[in-house]
């Protein structure tokens, strides 16, 4: 069984259709990329996966662990193992962000049956993943997102990635604001979190996030419709041509400008 | 957001969980209001004349209120006219006088108090807590009388302090709301049945958080209590108030009066926590809570200090004011006003800035869901004599759904240029962006608009005991079940 089976998906928005018939399968143990110009679709693809509410389905089918996506709401897709990297993180204001973190970790332990960790046995987990991505325990303490730079919040969102230790990470645009200290801490903490029984799905407009976090595989999403996949190798094609190049895909990327 | 919209729907569809009926012998007066009714009252009471002098007096300026038709009308809030002659003034449960011991006290009303939660038995003295507990028109027993006593704090019922304490009453009764004050003031004056009575004496620092639980039971009767505290100088006092009542059809009204006055260097803080019955989410039944509130720093370096969270009531009408008359004096008030359904409330303070110095702060947050109506009504006035005064508001609302409403309306007045003023003021809503974040991180919507709704009252529940804060954002969590959509 695949971790992820992506059918025919078909999605609408303002009567605009915005994914034409998306065919992807991941397995546990992989990391693909889903590359494409602005407005192609990616982040629809990424939060219709998440099960934002705002996106009206119109066909086709999505199986997450053996499991229909498309009926679950947008916490069962979350405590089943499906966890989001946002483009823009949201502010909580007067929320902790240790506090916000906790809760979420809980809602998932208790969904497995788990016992609900309290603030002593958090910190320690909390800690080592904050070393991991090179963040002061300050930020913690601080409302969620609230006044973080475009960096610490990036980082915020893969401190609980590692935290949450979802089954599929689904990246979106996590590269966009970064220098380039930031991107390399970013992805040396997705690295870490690669595992056998983790499958991530790196939704990026550049390559250049895909130096320092190595797909197995790339496929090309232009105007709706995966036109192109293939290994890393696509990444670098696609640097150097541009998604409008001939190869790219059938459809042109300019006719869908961001 | 479709299940979003029905998962609120449901969630909004709890019920309000504090409203069973207490059946107990009641003696209650006939409806109505006049001069034999007020006299019932006080003799009930067995008072002495300077009480029922006030009262009668009081009534008198009630009834030419009334006959001038000088009930308020200004607030931002809609209701049809108050029946004032189809009301009971006076209930009180039927029982042996004078408690010994706390066994001594009705089975069922002891029950009451279980279901709510609330500490009345002498060994929960760990919690810390003392409570004088209101069950509709008398105070039915107090608690951890002998603790306060050692360190020479008073703390009664209203009843009680009348005739053990009537030097301190006239003193002090109607020096901070005289009974002209306003209708449903002079109402209270007219009519109040019991209430809690605190005075901390010079020095002294109140050992524990003292309580008063208020809770309605009778059908038909209104509730009118007084509150008085004095703290003497340099004494320290915390108060915490709160309130429910049973679910019925009809409004019920409770136009109560409280009363602070702080002496040089003395403290004061009062929290209050009201749920009263808000009516059914078809806007039926429900509190009309008219309450007056006023604490007056009367000495130098003195500070009374108000925190509320209102969730409850189908009306709420109240400004927990300041007066600050002693120079370096400080006012606070700290709220947190939650509407939903069909409720309305028109809260805030006044700041009276007479002495030198003085500082105020206030801190209003309001939460509008479903169909209610939130005001925040806010005065601060700096008068001439009031030199190098200062004030800061701070007032936010929040909106859940897109029926309901926030208003504000800040009166500002300064007399005297060497005061600074400060007011920030923001209405935001909670995002669909906000709740999808928190749910895409496992958090159930109700558990998404929680957190969101708790973050946006922090800076008001950091000022409540422990333990009221954590109750109070329960309360909040219960109160906003089912508002998203």
């Amino acid at each position: 069984m695949s971790l992820l089976e992506i059918k025919d998906l078909k999605v609408r928005v303002d009567d605009r259709e915005i994914l034409k018939g998306i065919n992807l399968t991941v397995n546990e143990g992989e990391v693909h990329s889903i590359m494409g110009p602005n407005g192609s679709g990616k982040s629809t693809l990424a939060q219709v996966l998440a099960r934002r509410e705002t996106y009206e389905v119109t066909g086709g089918e999505v199986l997450f662990r053996g499991n229909n996506l498309l009926e679950m709401k947008a916490e069962e897709a979350a405590c089943e193992g499906l966890f989001l990297a946002f483009q823009y993180p949201v502010e909580i204001p007067g929320i902790s962000n240790a506090y916000f973190l906790r809760s979420a970790l809980n809602a998932i332990r208790k969904h497995l049956g788990e016992d609900e960790m309290d603030a002593m046995d958090f910190l320690p987990l909390m800690r080592e993943k904050l070393k991991l991505l090179d963040m002061n325990e300050n930020l913690m303490n601080r409302s969620v997102n609230e006044s973080f730079s475009g960096g610490e919040k990036k980082r915020n969102e893969i401190l609980q990635m590692a935290v949450l230790q979802p089954k599929l990470a689904i990246l979106d645009e996590t590269d966009s604001g970064l220098d380039i200290d930031a991107l390399r801490i970013v992805a040396q903490g997705v690295n870490a979190m690669r595992s056998p029984q983790r499958a991530i799905l790196v939704v990026t407009h550049y390559q250049r996030l895909l130096n320092y976090i190595v797909p197995d595989y790339v496929h090309v999403l232009v105007n709706g419709r995966i036109v192109r996949s293939g290994g890393p190798e696509l990444a670098l094609e696609l640097e150097e041509k541009g998604y409008g190049a001939p190869g790219a895909g059938a459809d042109s990327a300019s006719a869908a400008p961001a | 957001m479709s299940s979003n919209t029905d998962t609120i729907r449901e969630f909004a569809q709890q019920e309000y969980k504090w409203g069973f009926v207490t059946d107990i012998n009641e003696d209650r007066a006939p409806k109505g209001l006049n001069e034999e009714i007020i006299r019932f009252i006080s003799a009930k009471k067995n008072e002495p004349d300077f009480m029922l002098e006030w009262r009668l007096k009081a009534f008198r300026h009630w009834a030419t209120l009334q006959q001038s038709d000088a009930e308020p009308k200004w607030a931002n809030i809609k209701y049809g006219p108050i029946d004032y002659q189809n009301i009971s003034y006076y209930s009180a449960p039927k029982q042996k006088p004078n408690l010994k011991s706390l066994d001594e006290l009705d089975p069922e009303i002891r029950r009451t108090y279980e279901k709510l939660g609330i500490p009345l038995e002498e060994q929960k003295m760990l919690a810390g807590v003392a409570v004088d507990a209101v069950f509709d028109s008398v105070s039915v027993a107090t608690t951890f009388k002998a603790k306060l006593a050692e360190a020479g704090v008073i703390f009664c019922s209203f009843t009680e302090a009348v005739q053990k304490h009537p030097d301190l009453v006239k003193k002090y009764l109607g020096s901070v709301v005289p009974y002209t004050d306003n209708f449903f003031a002079t109402l209270n004056s007219a009519v109040f049945s019991d209430g809690s009575f605190v005075y901390v004496p010079k020095g002294v620092r109140c050992p524990m958080e003292l309580s008063t639980y208020f809770r309605i039971n009778a059908a038909e009767t209104g509730q009118f209590e007084r509150t008085l505290i004095v703290a003497d100088e340099g004494a320290y006092v915390s108060y915490l108030e709160g309130c429910t009542a049973p679910i019925r059809d009809e409004n019920q009204l409770h136009a109560a009066v409280v009363e602070l006055v702080a002496l040089d260097d003395a403290q004061i803080k009062y929290s209050t926590v009201q749920n009263w019955y808000p009516g059914d989410k078809n806007g039926k039944g429900g509190i009309y809570n008219f309450v007056t509130k006023r604490g007056k720093c009367l000495g130098r370096n003195s500070k009374i200090s108000w925190t509320q969270v209102e969730t409850g009531s189908a009306i709420t009408w109240k400004y927990p004011s300041c007066i600050l008359q002693g120079d370096n004096s400080i006012g606070e008030f700290y709220s947190v006003a939650l509407t939903n359904n069909y409720q309305q409330a028109d809260t805030g303070t006044k700041m009276i800035h007479l002495g030198k110095n003085t500082r105020s702060t206030i801190v209003s947050k309001g939460i509008s869901a479903g169909h209610g109506q939130n005001t925040y009504r806010g005065q601060v006035k700096i008068l001439k004599e009031a030199a190098e005064a200062r004030n800061y508001t701070q007032c936010d609302s929040l909106l859940i759904g897109d029926k309901c409403g926030a208003h504000t309306f800040p009166y500002i007045e300064v007399r005297n240029s060497s005061a600074r003023m400060e007011h920030e003021a923001s209405t935001s809503k909670i995002g669909e962006d906000q709740l999808f974040y928190l749910r895409q991180r496992g958090l159930k919507t109700e558990d998404a608009v929680s957190m969101i709704v708790n973050g946006f009252c922090k800076r008001v529940f950091r000022e409540l005991p422990m333990e009221f804060a954590v109750e109070a954002q329960k309360l909040l969590s219960v109160s906003l079940e089912g508002s998203v959509g």
